[in-house]
């Protein structure tokens, strides 16, 4: 079974990503915030991040540039799941090395379809 | 009283769903048939009608034909998401159009999307075409699009798509090549716009469409016919297909029963190829072979 972390300091946010991702037949890990994301990042590369971009401590794209020098096995696919809907900010995700982008609010089908275009299901 | 009441609403249902068949030969499925009530129930505010009883006993007065539209309108379907059944997308950019792109003379390619409601599938091939851009440069290309609802047509035309819409299938890479943002909305750009040609169409007018095409896509669009009409739009396929032409149907569609014109792609998993030209294949591959 496929790993997805989810990093938001939303608990309901990752309630509610965890349900939908657990119905796609993921495991599911919760960070809140950057920082977690990293740690766990480091002690069990997850499959898939799904990565808020305004969080305390860490944000989601200081996360992501700290993650390219991260000791891992092998790299997560990166999807960010953010309220930052405007164009600047999804170019600079991609840019900065994200695989996909979700802008929210957010559903299952969306869900499902940005974890098909990265391969996760 | 109940009975009385539950037999004039499924009288008025079935009046409804006549309409929407002598107009668009669209069958009601049971499915659909249920969300009648919720899918009218802007029409029957907008005309100040009480029920789908008035709405049909007005209908049936055959006074408004705004209201007859606008009805036919709100019982189609127009579901339809970005590269919709990846692998099929898979296929055609790995497969079908590498294919095509070997094999038609003259460096032009004909497509019609038969049933294309609000545009997203066709805009989705042709993202895939500019995205191969250096490989379709100096070809003139083609694309049909038609819609028998003018609500869907217009929307495909303006390729105005909302926040949600743009998320169900579309790699974010291509909404930032391919779409600008419109307020809150997301709009094609203008090369892709200028691609299509988008028509509103009944599949069983008189009028057709000229000349024969490469690849139709006609897909989640037979399930909605009786078994007549289905070979009546296949025959219809036929008539503009040619001995090369691939064709496309959805994933729960298939020939199978429905007359002889296609048959199973001898090349491509789930598409379909007209029946004379695979028989004449086989026949000039077994004559080679004795």
């Amino acid at each position: 079974m496929k790993n997805c972390l989810v990093v938001d300091d939303s608990k309901v946010i990752r309630k509610v990503a965890r349900h939908i991702l657990e119905s796609l037949d993921l495991s599911v890990s919760e960070a809140v915030d950057g920082q977690d994301a990293l740690t766990q990042c480091e002690a069990s590369a997850p499959d898939v991040v799904l990565l808020d971009w305004n969080m305390p401590v860490m944000s989601g794209m200081e996360f992501l540039q700290a993650l390219s020098s991260a000791k891992m096995t092998a790299r997560p696919k990166i999807i960010f799941c953010t309220t930052e809907n405007g164009i600047s900010h999804i170019k600079a995700a991609v840019d900065a090395g994200a695989d996909e982008y979700v802008m929210k609010p957010f559903d299952r089908e969306t869900l499902e379809s940005k974890l098909s275009i990265v391969g996760i299901i | 009283m109940s009975v009385d009441v539950a037999g004039s609403q499924q009288g008025a249902a079935r009046i409804l769903s006549g309409l929407l068949e002598a107009r668009t030969g669209q069958t009601l499925s049971e499915g659909r048939a249920w969300r009648m009530e919720t899918a009218l129930r802007p029409v029957l505010r907008t005309h100040g009608l009480e029920d789908m009883e008035a709405l049909a006993a007005k209908l049936l007065r055959k006074t408004d034909a705004a209201l007859e539209k606008a009805v036919i309108e709100a019982l189609l379907n127009n579901e339809s998401s970005f590269f919709r059944d990846l692998q099929l997308f898979d296929m055609l950019q790995g497969q079908i159009l590498p294919h095509l792109h070997e094999t038609r003379p003259n460096r032009v390619l004909r497509i019609w999307s038969a049933g294309c409601s609000t545009g997203q599938e066709v805009y989705s091939l042709a993202i895939q075409l500019r995205n191969a851009w250096s490989r379709w440069n100096g070809w003139q290309i083609e694309i049909l699009a038609t819609d028998i609802s003018g609500r869907a047509i217009e929307q495909a035309k303006a390729g105005v798509y909302s926040q949600m819409d743009v998320q169900r299938g579309l790699a974010i890479g291509d909404l930032i090549k391919w779409f600008e943002p419109h307020g809150d909305d997301w709009r094609a750009s203008p090369e892709l716009r200028r691609m299509i040609d988008f028509r509103q169409d009944n599949l069983f007018d008189a009028r057709e469409p000229s000349g024969e095409y490469d690849l139709l896509l006609c897909r989640n669009v037979l399930l909605y016919f009786t078994p007549e009409r289905r070979q009546a739009v296949l025959k219809l396929l036929g008539r503009h297909s040619h001995a090369g032409s691939v064709l496309l149907l959805g994933a729960g569609e298939t020939v199978i029963g429905q007359g002889d014109d296609f048959i199973a792609h001898p090349g491509f998993r789930g598409s379909y190829a007209r029946q004379a030209a695979v028989t004449a294949q086989r026949v000039a591959g077994s004559r080679r072979a004795g």
